[in-house]
């Protein structure tokens, strides 16, 4: 048994352990995502979260230790973000035909996101950095994370609430934009991923094709407008 | 592989400097990956052997997009204790801005759709 707390206490120290952890808890969740059909329920980030702070709270680690190794995959959100030029370039030509009703639901779906979260917030007496972590939550991840940093939120916190919010919506877009009896693929798409960033994107590429495109492109398109909207509507509450 | 990465982190260097200097200069809180992606775009528009050499790279970094904020997501953990009474209004404030933004966002597509007579085909 010495010789197991030995391996453990090398292990422990370096990053390779909770890089080797954070990559099996997602394989993990993406497993029970692929198992539940898909269902935006099953969220595997979700899955993984709770799957590493429950073994970082049975192995007393610090999350300071945990992050040492965690920080290669945290790194990649920046290149994610460059990346995501790709979808947004794809799209491009179909953007150019509905170029006014995107821009228009863009500024709209955009500022309300943002401005209705404060708004409830801080009627219910949220204040300082947990209602800046609010602020950018419609945005794609790496994105809202970096703004959240930028106007004194919680970029841990930031990271939760993008996931909260990618969940709620996939799940009552069909339900609530059936009961509006809106038609339009286009519109229904667009806002579901300008409101909730790729797990919206995800959901609406499975209910039509032509939602799911864009949705991509209210994702990629929102990335640039929450980095403006989300400081002037933090400062509307503060 | 190599000169696609290369690209990517290219992009990100120079928007992280622009970030800085706009900043510094006009007192705009942009991200710097943010500035670097509109620079990526504009070096896709203008070079579609770029743009091959890119989409591979890409489409692999995209492809696994959600496992990139679970260390970010572990870190709430730490902060659960803090929330404590604020859970419900954040919930709250979550679930209801979602559909208001969503329902907002749609009507206003399809509306201006309809005004300016855009179709898809």
């Amino acid at each position: 048994m010495t010789d197991f707390a030995e391996i453990w206490s090398y292990l422990s120290q370096g990053p390779l352990m909770w890089l080797t952890a954070t990559l099996a808890a997602y394989a993990i969740g993406d497993a029970c995502f692929r198992a539940a059909g898909k269902s935006p329920l099953a969220n595997p980030v979700l899955i993984a979260v709770v799957l590493l702070a429950g073994l970082l709270h049975l192995t007393a680690t610090p999350y300071a230790v945990y992050f040492e190794g965690a920080q290669f995959v945290h790194f990649l959100l920046g290149p994610a973000t460059i990346a995501l030029a790709l979808p947004l370039f794809d799209v491009l030509p179909r953007l150019r035909r509905s170029l006014l009703p995107a821009l228009a639901a863009l500024i709209v779906g955009s500022a309300t996101a943002a401005v209705s979260a404060l708004a409830i917030a801080y009627a219910l007496g949220v204040r300082g950095e947990v209602l800046a972590s609010l602020a950018p939550k419609s945005a794609t991840a790496p994105v809202a994370i970096g703004i959240s940093q930028g106007i004194g939120g919680s970029p841990t916190l930031t990271a939760v609430l993008v996931i909260l919010t990618g969940i709620t919506g996939a799940i009552i877009a069909t339900p609530l934009l059936n009961l509006m009896g809106l038609r339009d693929w286009r519109a229904r798409g667009f806002a579901v991923g300008v409101t909730s960033h790729g797990i919206g994107t995800a959901r609406a590429f499975q209910v039509n094709p032509t939602a799911g495109a864009f949705a991509g492109m209210g994702m990629a398109l929102n990335a640039i407008a929450t980095a403006v909207i989300a400081p002037l509507a933090l400062s509307l509450f503060q | 592989m190599l000169h696609a990465l290369l690209a990517i982190l290219a992009c990100q260097l120079i928007g992280e400097t622009l970030a800085r200097v706009l900043q510094a200069g006009l007192g705009l809180g942009l991200p710097g990956p943010v500035l670097g992606m509109i620079l990526m775009l504009g070096l896709m528009r203008a070079s579609a052997r770029f743009t091959a050499l890119i989409r591979p790279v890409a489409q692999g970094i995209l492809a696994n997009l959600s496992l990139l904020f679970v260390p970010a997501g572990v870190g709430v953990v730490g902060h659960l204790g803090t929330l404590g009474s604020q859970t419900v209004a954040i919930l709250l404030a979550v679930v209801g801005s979602t559909i208001l933004a969503i329902a907002a966002g749609a009507v206003t597509f399809a509306v201006v759709a309809r005004i300016t007579g855009s179709s898809d085909d």
